[in-house]
């Protein structure tokens, strides 16, 4: 079923801002905002909650280290011991810049893939515009339609009354 | 005024004005159509020419690879004596030249530097290109390069249980150097997403909007994306910070760990990080002056911008010219007979005039930087970022063929001249070099929309 949205455009961040701030303590719902650069603040408007995706890097960057390790040990030391120049099978030491190249190589790739993974960012996925315009000017303040008539009008209220250049209605291509 | 509180003093500012890093305030259009022009207009005379010229050396390239793979490295001018030499030495420097793109983008982003936002994506395709062109000659310095990939472990092992062994500091270089190109590429091309959907939402013709649209990955701007594309930005810049650190470490150990007069010193790691950095700006600089003015950015690459990149040369340089110091009066100081003789020998043999040579270009040229006239003064800084590069390019082949043309026993010395394939190889590779950013500039932007518009309206 198709959801319908309010949507405001906003030409620049500080309405916007101010937006939000007032739909929020006026209880209003905001989907999401859209804007052709990260606003600073918008974050803290919206009450989106910092991201736990270092985390994903941490276990991603100590599987890399252990496989690095295990992997550098189980060839040298079980699967075919070689005597270099005399040097122990077990050569810890030298294994360290391997196991570090592999963490960092592991860990930023777990990041990135998570991170596209969690924003649904694929190759190919048709792009869903609030208003043509957010890649480059535009900012588009973004509350989800729920039946009473009330609350859209106070919502558009709002938007207007903090410089929105257009509130319109929309709904979901679906 | 009560007690106890500090009254701003009115009259004089309290601090100094900031520095302004976009011209004027264009509005977000603007810099959307600024910065996307040189890829939906036709490009000019001067980038035919450039690109033209580059191509033919792409050519040469192609046509003294094969003839090397056909031949083999028996063509360079390599002997007994001196088995390394244009070939790592090219290697090296352009490992180095990358080193500049990666602190820009990353070292930079995690000190909050705002300067970098104007020269960040064009030094990150510098890195991913400089890394491509270094790859290629230890593949091509191999005998037999169609075994190239035995340096990696594979699975199935088909070679037995012989596996690569992970003591040599050249295998830590495969793995460096590939964790690094790779996370470049990653770095960059996340980098780019939000402009590439800027890109798509402007393209008019079908082929341009779909490939735009594969490349954008649906990008749409949305704030909950945002956060956290931020947050992954600055765990890469976390990552790459130590990762470009340990990669000219790594390549650093190549020659550290050997026994040879000149190599075997403790200096090298953080004296060949030193030298990349220095070397990649001198690249960036040269990259830069040319494309603003040829692509009329000055707005956006400002005199400022080249004027900070300037005290990092300053500063890089002076370490470098240090590190210098330090190995000489080691050689003294360690008491140790080959130690002294090599260093002897670098000043005062047969190849002392590329140590001179080097001395004037990466010790002396920096230090016209202490002016602010000729931090600011365009030909100043085109000309000492082109000495720079030669200068850097010398200081490895004086590390490298000074140390083996004469080590330990009178009977092994020799001499090293190049032949025309080993100088038409490095010619070729320069060429590669800027084909792939020329057509870098016309293809993808070059300077990060997004970033800017944030650091102009943010």
């Amino acid at each position: 079923m198709a959801e319908r949205f309010l949507v405001g455009s906003f030409g620049e961040p500080e309405g916007l801002l101010a937006a939000v701030s007032t739909l929020r303590d006026a209880g209003v719902a905001i989907h999401d905002v859209f804007a052709p650069y990260p606003v600073h603040g918008l974050d803290q408007a919206m009450g989106i909650r910092r991201s736990r995706l270092p985390w994903i890097t941490l276990l991603a960057g100590l599987g890399g280290l252990c496989f690095a390790l295990a992997f550098q040990y189980y060839t040298a030391v079980f699967d075919w011991p070689l005597d270099v120049g005399g040097k122990p099978e077990n050569s810890t030491l030298a294994f360290v810049p391997i196991c570090f190249e592999l963490t960092v190589l592991i860990g930023g790739l777990g990041t990135v893939g998570a991170f596209l993974l969690r924003a649904r960012l694929f190759p190919g996925k048709r792009e869903q515009l609030p208003v043509l315009g957010v890649t480059n000017n535009v900012f588009a303040l973004v509350t989800p339609l729920q039946g009473e008539g009330n609350e859209a009008e106070l919502a558009r209220q709002i938007m207007l009354e903090n410089g929105a250049d257009e509130v319109e209605e929309r709904e979901t291509e679906s | 005024m009560s007690a106890g509180t500090i009254e701003p003093t009115t009259g004089a500012p309290e601090t100094l004005p900031a520095t302004r890093w976009i011209e004027g305030t264009p509005s977000l259009h603007r810099i959307t159509t600024d910065i996307s022009r040189p890829m939906e207009a036709r490009p000019g005379r001067g980038w035919w020419i450039c690109f033209a010229i580059s191509s033919l050396a792409v050519l040469n390239l192609l046509g003294m690879v094969t003839y090397l793979f056909a031949k083999g490295i028996g063509i360079w001018g390599l002997n007994n004596a001196v088995g390394w030499a244009f070939d790592i030495t090219n290697f090296v420097f352009w490992i180095g030249i990358g080193h500049a793109g990666t602190l820009i983008s990353a070292i930079l982003l995690l000190f909050r530097q705002k300067w970098r936002t104007s020269i960040n994506r064009s030094a990150e395709a510098m890195t991913i290109f400089a890394v491509m062109c270094a790859g290629l000659f230890p593949l091509i310095h191999m005998g037999r390069p169609w075994d190239a990939f035995f340096i990696f472990p594979y699975f199935p092992n088909q070679r037995g249980p012989l596996w690569v062994n992970f003591r040599s500091p050249l295998v830590w270089d495969v793995f460096a150097i590939s964790t690094y190109f790779t996370i470049s590429l990653v770095f960059w091309y996340l980098g780019m997403i939000p402009d590439l959907a800027t890109l798509r939402d402007r393209a008019t013709t079908g082929i341009k909007k779909l490939v735009f649209r594969v490349l954008s990955l649906g990008w749409n701007g949305s704030q909950r994306t945002w956060s956290r594309y931020e947050i992954v930005s600055l765990v890469l810049a976390a990552l790459a910070t130590p990762l470009v650190l340990s990669v000219h470490s790594i390549v650093s150990t190549d020659f550290a760990t050997s026994l040879v007069p000149g190599w075997h010193t403790t200096i090298f790691p953080p004296y060949f990080v030193a030298g990349a950095i220095y070397s990649g700006f001198g690249m960036v600089l040269t990259l830069l002056i040319i494309t603003r003015q040829t692509m009329h950015l000055e707005r956006y690459i400002t005199t400022n911008h080249l004027e900070a990149m300037a005290k990092v040369i300053l500063l890089t340089g002076s370490l470098v010219g240090y590190a210098y110091a330090t190995e000489f009066f080691n050689a003294w100081y360690s008491g140790n007979v080959h130690e002294r003789f090599h260093f002897i020998n670098r000043a005062t043999g047969p190849y002392a005039w590329c140590f001179y040579l080097m001395v004037l270009c990466n010790v002396l040229t920096p230090q016209i930087f202490w002016w602010k006239r000729a931090r600011r003064n365009i030909p100043v800084l085109f000309v000492a970022s082109i000495l720079i590069n030669v200068g850097m390019w010398f200081e490895r082949f004086v590390i490298i063929v000074v140390g083996l043309h004469r080590n330990f026993l009178p009977s092994a010395w020799g001499m090293f001249y190049p032949t025309v394939f080993d100088v038409g190889i490095l010619v070729g590779v320069f060429g590669l070099f800027f084909t792939l950013f020329l057509l870098f500039i016309r293809a993808l932007p070059m300077i990060a929309m997004w970033e800017v518009k944030g650091v102009s309206h943010g």
